[in-house]
């Protein structure tokens, strides 16, 4: 690992005032930490915030707030969480071990970098790492690689099963930098890699994510998270969906939808939202609906079986969630 | 052992691949390093190493550490307690369970400096004098091992999960202690292990 400063901030505003050129917020360490010893990443300073007070989980007119520092653990064992939006405190659950869950942060998790074996191997090329080096991926191997949102320069997914479970919810995400605190919307929040996939979301420099809130929705009490990966537990997603329904009877009157495991980030199917809408919740309405779901994609030499994974993935999950009505 | 050796300085000298893939960015970061360490809050004076005051299994401890520092060397290396293991220091296996504050945490990825003020329990902090806690009992009566390299980050993991709120079936235990990887893959004894202890534990 990399020589670094270390220091404790114990305000949003000291933080931002330690925050310069090659500075590193510390949270629960579990990205940050692995990269720095893999030399991945190497800040000349690392600000620990976990003094910070960016905690506390409470539901409101408006929705649920969830401070950036609450750990993933104490946010899927909550049972507002657990009974008004079932979605979170699933995919939260099906993340990483207990120990890790216990020291990530929801922030972090937001954070989190690829998975993709290249980004981790400072010996190989990737332009995420080190821009212009080249894709390893592409021509390489690449089988847990996105199908969604890809570019000629970077194929790497997005790891969070948190961010595909609140971009369905339509989460706002809350900012503060020195020069102020603004608000954007997590499906806005993460940027496609296009020419610049070292470019992974609108974070400026020195800028801390300080909370979410999760605004109040009839099918977020009605939502699920499915996630297929190649071993039961303590994996990476190969696919996952997030699905809410809100219905009428057996009529799903809206549908929200957003899979993992297969974008550059969480990846929306609104074609699939608008083909479920207004029709009975039946496994034929989800065999239809599902069956363009991967319009678009592109796939590489070892992910080829993605598309219908996805579709299949999908399905599971919307009858998943109607047999537990 | 040298004491001022700070725990992790040792393994992260510059390898070949790291020196030669990140050389611009340590070139970058070299710096403004020496000019910042000054102002550093908890840095102490001189090298930046923060000082860290921390219980370990009820013993206070007041000691100087590289931030680079894991808890996991500092606990090996520093305060000689060398029953948490190493296994991938990635935060892939579990072999390094430790409890920090109550919680199940890897300690391969928690720095040694952020510990202050802590309380950390580790495998060598579960027994009653000579009287094993009742997990560790439970291991070896089900033969819950075989190499053995593992067994510390598996009990350390099994009591903090019962603490959780115990485990009502086979594969519940199974999922909850899925951070726990077994080389050896004595899975099923594990698993009538902590069945047990969580019986014992009650
Ligand atoms: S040594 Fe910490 S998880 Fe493997
Ligand atoms: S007993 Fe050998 S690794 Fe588990």
């Amino acid at each position: 690992m990399r020589a670094y400063t270390f220091t404790q901030a114990r305000s949003v505003r000291e933080a931002h005032s330690r925050a310069g050129a090659h500075t590193a917020f510390l949270a629960g360490g579990t990205t940050l930490v692995d990269l720095m010893k893999l030399d991945v990443m190497a800040p000349a300073h690392v600000v620990d915030i976990n003094g910070l007070p960016l905690r506390g989980v409470t539901l409101d007119r408006r929705g649920l707030h969830v401070g950036a520092l609450e750990r993933m653990s104490d946010v899927a064992a909550n049972p507002t969480v657990r009974r008004h939006y079932p979605v979170i405190a699933r995919a939260l659950e099906l993340s990483a071990s207990a120990q890790l869950r216990n020291m990530a942060s929801i922030g972090g998790n937001l954070l989190q970098r690829t998975r993709c074996g290249y980004f981790r191997d400072v010996a190989t090329a990737c332009n995420k790492r080190e821009p212009g080096s080249g894709c390893s991926a592409l021509t390489g191997w690449n089988r847990g690689h996105a199908i969604l949102g890809t570019s000629d320069d970077c194929a790497a997914t997005h790891p969070s099963d948190l961010a595909v479970a609140l971009v369905v919810l339509g989460t706002d995400v809350h900012l503060a930098s020195a020069r102020g605190t603004r608000t954007v919307p997590l499906d806005g929040f993460y940027t496609l890699p296009g020419t610049t996939p070292h470019v992974e979301n609108v974070l400026r420099p020195g800028e801390l994510i300080t909370g979410i809130t999760v605004p109040r929705s009839a099918w977020a009490a009605h939502s699920t998270y499915l996630k297929i990966r190649d071993r039961q537990s303590y994996e990476f997603a190969l696919a996952s969906a997030a699905v809410a329904l809100e219905m009428r009877g057996d009529t799903i009157t809206k549908a929200r939808i957003a899979v993992g495991g297969m974008g550059t980030r969480p990846w929306r199917l609104p074609a699939v939202e608008r083909a479920l809408t207004g029709h009975r919740a039946t496994e034929a309405t989800y065999e239809a609906a599902v069956r363009h779901a991967a319009s678009g994609s592109k796939t590489l030499e070892h992910n080829a079986f993605k598309p219908a994974l996805l579709r299949r993935t999908l399905v599971r999950a919307l009858t998943a969630l109607e047999e537990q009505r | 052992m040298n004491p001022d050796n700070d725990a992790g300085q040792g393994r992260s000298g510059v390898s070949r691949r790291g020196f030669l893939g990140a050389g611009a960015v340590a070139a970058a970061a070299a710096a403004p390093l020496m000019a910042t360490v000054a102002d550093a809050s908890t840095a102490a004076e001189g090298e930046g190493l923060v000082t860290v005051r921390v219980t370990v299994n009820g013993d206070r401890h007041a000691m100087r550490v590289d931030p680079r520092g894991t808890l996991l060397d500092t606990l090996r290396e520093k305060l000689e307690l060398t029953g948490t293991k190493k296994g991938c220091d990635r935060g892939q296996c579990g072999a390094c369970t430790v409890h920090v504050d109550g919680r199940r945490v890897l300690s391969c990825l928690t720095l040694a400096a952020t510990t202050n003020g802590r309380e950390v329990t580790t495998i060598e902090g579960l027994a009653d004098g000579e009287q094993l806690h009742p997990m560790q009992q439970a291991f070896i009566d089900h033969d819950g091992f075989q190499c053995g390299f593992c067994t510390p980050g598996q009990i350390m993991s099994a009591v903090a999960m019962v603490d959780e709120g115990p485990a009502r079936t086979d594969d519940e235990i199974r999922e909850r202690m899925s951070g726990n990887i077994c080389r050896c893959s004595a899975y099923p004894f594990i698993v009538d292990a902590v069945r047990d202890g969580q019986e014992a534990m009650r």
